[in-house]
């Protein structure tokens, strides 16, 4: 039965059911890489994508994979890749997180590679590596490295067509253009499966699962200006909080500094690891001031805040001095052309200027979350009990931008992002491979349990008064662009704080005007503009919550990092809207652990 | 960025193509009027949303707003492109723009068509690199030569611009494989990773699957990233031709 406009409720006895072994729900870096690795062991998987998969974001990724595989560097080593994300992630990443993904890593670049992956090429052959900010050699001691393995700039794009095109070859299903609504939870708090409807026709289901992925990447739709994908609005961060399960540090969010201005589309980091620069008003290139040792490569919270700075402060470019420029020009035709043909493309288009010949005019743009839902090693969610210890949810992972395993802590480092997914989408299949071979045993939803995940499709869909989404979520969006942005004041912040409340409410009482069963944009809007507004509220009251600056969250009125009272997570429960604390790891398993120290670049 | 607002249009009048089979009405096309920002040269996707905030119910794909994901291909006052990178200035026609789904495809709704057909072709292809020798430990070594010969095939983003902008396509969808499915055989085709090339091309090599190819080069015409299919689809001609000799 597909949901009509006869404003008819749907409970469980009115939906199909299909079985998994595993669903996996978003089509990206991460959950096809979960997805090729449970069907390459021969189990049942579902990949669940609001769009066809090499739609996904991670096709958007530009600069690269960064991992230690000694190409460009015979002497390179994951340990000081893992002192540098520790040290980019201003000290709260999971260090046995970090260990995991840095050691793990090259396994599964040169996996990508035996896959297809069209990286770019040294002379001997190899990989080619490029460098990126943030990176040293030797624990921050033996200046800049180059370990970004790099295709041209298009490295998400060759990633996520190459996992998609080994996802056809090993059998995954694909139910391609399906929205997932809501997780469906046991008497057990055990995650059995989704509820998902085929967007095409409007056909509710209950897809039945072992065990459940989330991997629905980022939500940087909360902000005005992004660097992200209009289908990035946090839908698995939604179905989380909405099950009562938390989310972790989602006050870090990453503003990356070189957003084309007015458009907020990205240009890579990579441009910089080239050898461009950023200039000011007067053409000084004023990352020489903020950070003398490593200038337009130090990290991105550091290049964002000083680009900030500089034009609060009277020097930014352009008649209403509001953004500066990114030089290129000086590198020559030859270097732009093979190496950055795409951000070429892009700057043509919304910046209407060859990078050869003119400076593309930049601003910080909202780019990435580096928090999101909280995971051990394996991609297993974890929930906190009152006594603050962890609990793992059974039946439901996360991985990829939506999960917080924490290994970019309060601030990533770039090419850490398609690491992240392609380790961490890996471990997550590997344990569920593991789990299923040993057999799982969820007990079963009962009727009330479905019927309880589909409240809100319920809600939207008979619906016959109410608020206009389209506005809602632009009142959402000027929200948190004012009061939650780089720059970050407690006033503000309370202001911000009431305002969303108001807004909640507004969600809660929205409008679809159109009832119709097929392919019905305007169905998928109004639930995502309900996801965004978990992810906005988290966002909100960690930040205010967070007195101190660190990494990504800088506030102007506690502008010191905190280590006494807030070298800690966050951890945010949407039904009581509170913070409380979280240990960070510090116990590796393979080398000693990094202590906090002044982080400067 | 300035060609609209030498113009100073202010107001677009845009017909859009609009279609749901469960409304029991026919395709019709529907007349809006859009108030656009003065001195911005928007992208047609821009537009579309303008248009859908007037009226939530038309539908249409959208993802990356820059030309990568490949979501919003569509036939722009006659020519396909993707939505997100055609500015208004050169898709005008005075102020008039009309858009209409990707043409030789089922319509599911309004701008929306079943991608089916064009997914099932490159399936076909078998999409994925073939190697069966024993894998190093490290990366498989390719030079830079090598490596070179994939520029210009591995860019597609599987927007359907060329394949439905193909005649040939238009009348064999299910035996001539388009351009976007050839631009990919050819892609593996041309990686000195890939051991089944002999296969590759003996699954080729019939009447239709390449050769229904008459240069016609619409898909060059319109390909959103500057790539050149017909120039793929010729090497592998080339290449059937050779073998046979």
């Amino acid at each position: 039965m597909a949901m009509n406009g006869k404003g008819e409720e749907l409970d469980a006895s009115k939906l199909k059911v299909l079985e998994f072994d595993g669903i996996v729900v978003g089509g990206g870096g991460s959950g096809l890489m979960a997805s090729l690795q449970l069907a390459q062991s021969g189990f049942k998987t579902a990949v669940v994508s609001k769009v066809f998969p090499t739609r996904s974001h991670t096709v958007s990724a530009q600069g690269g994979i960064t991992c230690a595989i000694q190409s460009a560097d015979p002497d390179d080593d994951w340990r000081w890749h893992m002192y540098d994300t520790v040290k980019g992630s201003d000290f709260i990443g999971d260090q046995d997180s970090i260990e995991y993904m840095c050691q793990e890593g090259p396994k599964a670049v040169f996996e990508l590679e035996h896959m297809g992956l069209p990286f770019s090429r040294t002379e001997e052959g190899k990989i080619y590596q490029r460098a990126f900010g943030g990176q040293s050699k030797d624990y921050g001691k033996g200046g800049q490295a180059e370990r970004t393995c790099a295709a041209a700039d298009r490295t998400g794009h060759a990633l996520l067509h190459t996992l998609y095109q080994a996802n056809l070859k090993a059998g995954t299903n694909f139910l391609s253009e399906w929205f997932a609504v809501d997780l469906v939870k046991n008497g057990d708090n055990q995650v059995v499966g989704v509820i998902a409807f085929e967007i095409e026709t409007g056909e509710p289901y209950f897809l039945k699962s072992k065990a459940t992925v989330l991997a629905t990447g980022g939500a940087g739709r909360i902000y005005q200006t992004t660097s992200n994908a209009m289908i990035n609005t946090g839908d698995g961060t939604g179905m989380v909080l909405r099950a009562g399960f938390p989310v972790q540090d989602m006050e870090m969010w990453q503003f990356h500094p070189t957003g084309i201005y007015g458009h907020g589309t990205l240009v890579t980091e990579g441009c910089r690891g080239e050898g461009g620069y950023l200039v000011n008003k007067d053409g000084e290139r004023f990352m020489e001031r903020y950070a003398p040792n490593y200038k337009d490569l130090a990290s991105r919270d550091v290049v964002a805040r000083s680009m900030m700075l500089e034009i609060l402060e009277g020097r930014g470019c352009g008649p209403n001095a509001d953004h500066v420029y990114l030089k290129l020009d000086h590198l020559g035709p030859e270097i732009v052309h093979k190496r950055l043909p795409g951000i070429t493309e892009l700057s043509k288009t919304f910046a209407h200027v060859d990078p050869v010949e003119h400076p593309i005019p930049v601003v910080p743009t909202c780019h990435y979350a580096m928090g999101g839902i909280p995971t051990n090693v394996h991609g297993q969610v974890l929930t906190q009990a009152t006594d603050g210890t962890d609990n793992v949810v059974h039946g439901l992972y996360a991985a990829g931008e939506a999960a917080c395993v924490s290994v970019h802590g309060g601030n990533r480092l770039g090419g850490n992002s398609l690491l992240d997914l392609i380790v961490f989408g890996r471990s997550a299949g590997l344990h569920i491979e593991n789990a299923l071979k040993d057999g799982i045993t969820l007990s079963k939803a009962t009727n009330d349990d479905i019927d309880q995940a589909l409240v809100n499709l319920n809600r939207v869909n008979i619906s016959s008064t109410g608020e206009d989404v389209a506005t809602v979520k632009a009142e959402l969006q000027k929200n948190m662009q004012l009061n939650f942005g780089v720059f970050r004041t407690g006033d503000l912040m309370e202001k911000g704080l009431v305002e969303l409340e108001t807004i909640r409410e507004k969600t809660q009482n929205i409008h679809l005007t159109d009832k119709s069963s097929r392919f019905n944009t305007a169905r998928v809007e109004a639930l995502e503009l309900l996801n965004l507004i978990e992810v906005a509220q988290a966002t909100a009251v960690c930040a205010n919550e967070r007195k101190e600056s660190r990494g990504a969250h800088a506030r102007d009125d506690f502008q010191e990092r905190d280590d006494e009272n807030w070298l800690k997570h966050s951890i945010y429960f949407a039904d009581t809207k509170e913070v409380t604390k979280r240990d960070v790891n510090f116990r590796p398993k393979t080398v000693q652990a990094f202590q906090p120290i002044v982080r400067s670049y | 960025m300035d060609a609209i607002a030498s113009k100073s249009i202010s107001s677009i009048n845009l017909s859009i193509y609009r279609y749901d089979p469960d409304s029991g009405k026919k395709p019709y096309m529907q007349d809006l009027s859009i108030d656009i920002p003065e001195g911005q040269d928007i992208m047609v996707l821009d537009l579309l949303n303008m248009a859908k905030e007037q009226d939530p119910s038309i539908s249409f794909r959208r993802s990356c707003g820059e030309g990568v994901c490949g979501s919003d291909g569509m036939n722009i006052n006659g020519k396909n492109g993707l939505g997100c990178i055609t500015p208004l200035s050169e898709a005008l026609k005075g102020n008039k723009i009309v858009l209409r789904p990707l043409p030789g495809l089922p319509v599911i709704k309004d701008l929306i068509v079943d991608m089916k057909q064009f997914v099932d072709q490159y399936k076909k292809i078998k999409p994925y690199l073939i190697n069966d020798e024993e894998k190093p430990e490290r990366e498989i070594k390719q030079t830079v030569e090598e490596r070179e010969k994939l520029d210009g095939l591995y860019e597609c983003i599987m927007c359907g611009c060329c394949s439905t902008a193909c005649p040939s396509f238009w009348w064999n969808p299910d035996k001539f494989l388009g351009p976007a499915a050839l631009l990919q055989a050819h892609r593996f085709i041309s990686d000195s990773r890939d051991t089944a090339t002999e296969e590759r091309l003996d699954q080729l090599e019939d009447a239709f699957s390449v050769f229904k190819c008459h240069g016609i080069m619409n898909c060059v015409s319109v390909c959103p990233k500057g790539l050149n299919p017909t120039k793929a689809i010729n090497e592998i001609k080339k290449k059937l031709v050779k073998r046979a000799l």
